[in-house]
């Protein structure tokens, strides 16, 4: 996996930024919204400047968006930050933010926050960023006595809170409050974590008591000790940069950098993502479960894939504990979709933690948009985690405000890549939070109660479906024998057949053979289905009948018994038998016949039930979709099997 | 690497770094004739060209250049 010094869950600048950035300059009528966008990729120290020189000439333009809060913050650092000040407002731009930097002069740092007419408090920042370091502090060399260097941690504090209080009452502004990086350098080796008074002692000593007692409520903390870790503190550190220029870390971690102190700035704004929306195949589980069914795809213990899918789970899992909301957003089925969540045992994710559910096949960018709406938030507050390059990069062309990690092929790198880039930066967490995962599931469920009554049968009319029907022959065969033996899950009988027992039943003129194809404005979804009855004088019975989980809720079943009814009723029949046999993998059909209007008749012997539907009360169905039949004389139109 | 081709490419990274369109290149080019090239822009001229080319300066060879084109030989050296 990358470096997360290239921030590498944002896509990579593109090769032409210079020229872009140089277009925009000089353009007359300046499209803020194209510029805003160049923010969204991983930018460089020096894209990052020319992006924010960008933003200082054409403030006024970027302003009247509308769109980008404005906020102001001012640097006060004991080391050279005039290069985060350079990156801020370019990085600004990914959160939303339109930033403005006040710095303080180097040295300045205490006359600036104790003086209520300094030029900082009259530039009326919203945010102070107190940027010290070990040595300013007092806390870069060793001290070998215990109470000295307890001392020396009191007095960094003392320090770090007048200036803080100092921020509040001259400069009416909140700070953000900074941990130290270790360093890399021991004195004794390991021995220092043991060692009262060594420079790590110290420094993680003054850590933990920066963040339990000197954060006050209008103060923010930035973890710069686990921001330096995770680079890795060799990286973090640069001696001869510090030694030439006085800067507290790398040149390349700026952008980094910069980053966190924008996701505060956001969160603080109330700017940070609050719903996170999942793909399912190949991101929630390995494979594809329309192809592969539950047994198939690759989730839970003992495959690399299927712990790499669960640790995603897991991850989706422990946000929506804090507060973030989660929806799915699937090409899919939705019945087949919804089988992982109720079946497989291995899932952390069931369908109770999801607040909105869409699995169909409208594109997805349209989908987010129904589901913002349907959580009441905005498409902004949105972060859309898919491992489909294309699906991804259709996204950010459509709706550009939702953020889209470039995640990469390798489902392991997930995790951690969603967490390196920080969407959901928080700066509290209360009661409210951990409720709210609930409070957006019973508005997203009236909601969607809602759509769906409208709307079901106008989907499924926009799916321009032409379903034909005809009898078992020659040219079908192989498929019909393929689906009877291979068919687990929409399969009321489970009962196998050999190609030539398939060729048997064909000639049979005791039997009622169905093979059903489907054709959409997809494409064509081939064979879906078949279905063989035997013929009795007053009643046929259901011997086979399986059809294709991809095109569950399509009211394809329903085509299948009016033509089924039509034809005993024209043979004289007065009814239908339905049977169902359990197997392990057939629970889905359960309520197959009750759904079809049959009455219940009885368990059978040795497992299963039975079921009765007496034609004489059967009426044809209207049906949103064109049925074509071969024993019929041409072809009929629209639900008028009558 | 070429030394034109090693020129070129400090080109490219002069006008990104100091955000020059354009830069006609010549060996004698320096911190005096670049408006934007300060001791900080110097700092981050010298980290973009560490990466671009995969070598590391010591403080003294930074203090030691006068010109681009003592740069470009820099490069080459320490590429051999």
């Amino acid at each position: 996996m990358s470096d997360p010094l290239s921030l590498p869950w944002l896509l990579p600048a593109p090769a032409d930024f210079r020229a872009r950035i140089k277009a925009a300059r000089t353009a007359e009528d300046l499209d803020p919204r194209a510029a805003t966008g160049l923010a969204a990729h991983a930018l460089d120290l020096s894209q990052l400047g020319q992006l924010g020189r960008l933003l200082a000439a054409r403030h006024d333009e970027f302003a009247g968006m509308g769109r980008l809060r404005p906020i102001t913050i001012g640097i006060a650092a004991t080391h050279t930050a005039d290069l985060v000040a350079e990156a801020l407002p370019g990085t600004g731009l990914r959160h939303g933010l339109l930033v403005t930097t006040h710095q303080v002069d180097y040295g300045q740092t205490a006359q600036a926050l104790l003086d209520s007419k300094s030029s900082l408090a009259e530039a009326k920042p919203d945010f102070v960023l107190l940027a010290l370091d070990a040595l300013a502090l007092g806390l870069a060399r060793p001290f070998f006595d215990q109470a000295e260097a307890e001392a020396a941690v009191q007095s960094a504090l003392d320090y770090v809170i007048s200036l803080r209080d100092g921020a509040k009452s001259n400069v009416g502004a909140g700070a953000i409050l900074h941990t130290l990086a270790p360093p890399v350098e021991t004195l004794f080796g390991s021995f220092d974590a043991r060692q009262p008074g060594s420079v790590r002692w110290m420094i993680g000593r003054f850590n933990q008591r920066l963040a339990s007692e000197a954060i006050g409520e209008a103060d923010m903390l930035l973890d710069m000790a686990a921001l330096a870790e995770t680079v890795g503190l060799a990286h973090w550190h640069d001696p001869l940069r510090w030694h030439d220029a006085k800067m507290p870390f790398a040149l390349d971690a700026i952008p980094l950098y910069a980053d966190h102190v924008c996701r505060l700035l956001a969160a603080a704004r109330g700017l940070s993502r609050k719903c996170l929306v999942l793909d399912l195949d190949n991101t929630l589980w390995g494979g594809v479960i329309g192809d592969d069914g539950v047994e198939g795809i690759r989730l839970g213990q003992g495959s690399a894939a299927g712990e790499a899918h669960l640790a995603i789970q897991s991850l989706a899992m422990d946000l929506r504990r804090r507060g973030i909301v989660l929806a799915v957003c699937s090409k899919n089925e939705e019945a087949a979709a919804l089988i992982p969540f109720r079946e497989h045992d291995e899932m952390v994710l069931k369908e109770e933690h999801i607040s909105c559910f869409v699995a169909n096949w409208t594109d997805k960018a349209t989908n987010l948009k129904a589901i913002a709406q349907t959580l009441n938030i905005g498409t902004d507050a949105l972060v859309f985690l898919d491992d489909n390059p294309a699906e991804r990069e259709r996204v950010r062309q459509e709706l550009p405000e939702v953020a889209v990690p470039e995640v990469g092929e390798e489902p392991a790198d997930y995790v951690r890549l969603l967490a390196m880039a920080g969407y959901f930066e928080a700066v509290s967490f209360g009661e409210e939070d951990r409720k709210r995962a609930e409070m957006y599931q019973a508005n997203a469920q009236r909601s969607s109660a809602m759509q769906k009554i409208g709307n079901l049968d106008d989907y499924l009319a926009s799916l321009e479906m032409t379903c034909s029907i005809r009898p078992f022959d020659e040219l079908g065969r192989a498929r019909v024998a393929q689906l009877i033996n291979k068919s687990n899950q929409f399969n009321l009988t489970t009962r196998r057949y050999t190609e030539g027992e398939v060729a048997t039943i064909e000639s049979d003129p005791g039997k009622f053979t169905m093979q059903v194809r489907l054709v959409d404005r997809f494409g064509d979804n081939g064979m879906i289905s078949v279905v063989v009855f035997d013929k009795g004088d007053q009643a046929w019975r259901c011997d086979t009948w399986l059809m294709s989980c991809r095109v569950l809720g399509r009211r394809v079943e329903e085509a299948v018994l009016a033509h089924v009814a039509k034809a005993a009723r024209a043979e004289g029949a007065i009814q239908l038998i339905g049977e169902y046999l359990p197997t392990a993998k057939n629970v889905l059909v359960e309520k197959h016949f009750e759904k079809l209007g049959f009455h219940f008749a009885g368990e059978l012997a040795g497992g299963g039930t039975s079921w009765v539907l007496d034609l004489a009360d059967y009426r044809l169905p209207e049906l949103p979709m064109d049925v074509r039949s071969s024993e019929e004389a041409g072809q009929q139109r629209t639900g008028v099997l009558a | 690497m070429e030394r034109t081709e090693i020129t070129e490419k400090l080109t490219e990274i002069m006008e990104d770094v100091f955000d020059v369109d354009d830069l006609e290149y010549s060996d004698s080019l320096s911190a005096a004739d670049i408006e934007d090239w300060d001791s900080l822009s110097n700092i981050r001229f010298m980290v973009a060209v560490e990466k671009a080319f995969g070598v590391r300066f010591t403080n003294s060879e930074i203090e030691g250049l006068d010109n681009i084109g003592q740069m470009a030989d820099l490069i080459r050296s320490k590429q051999a």
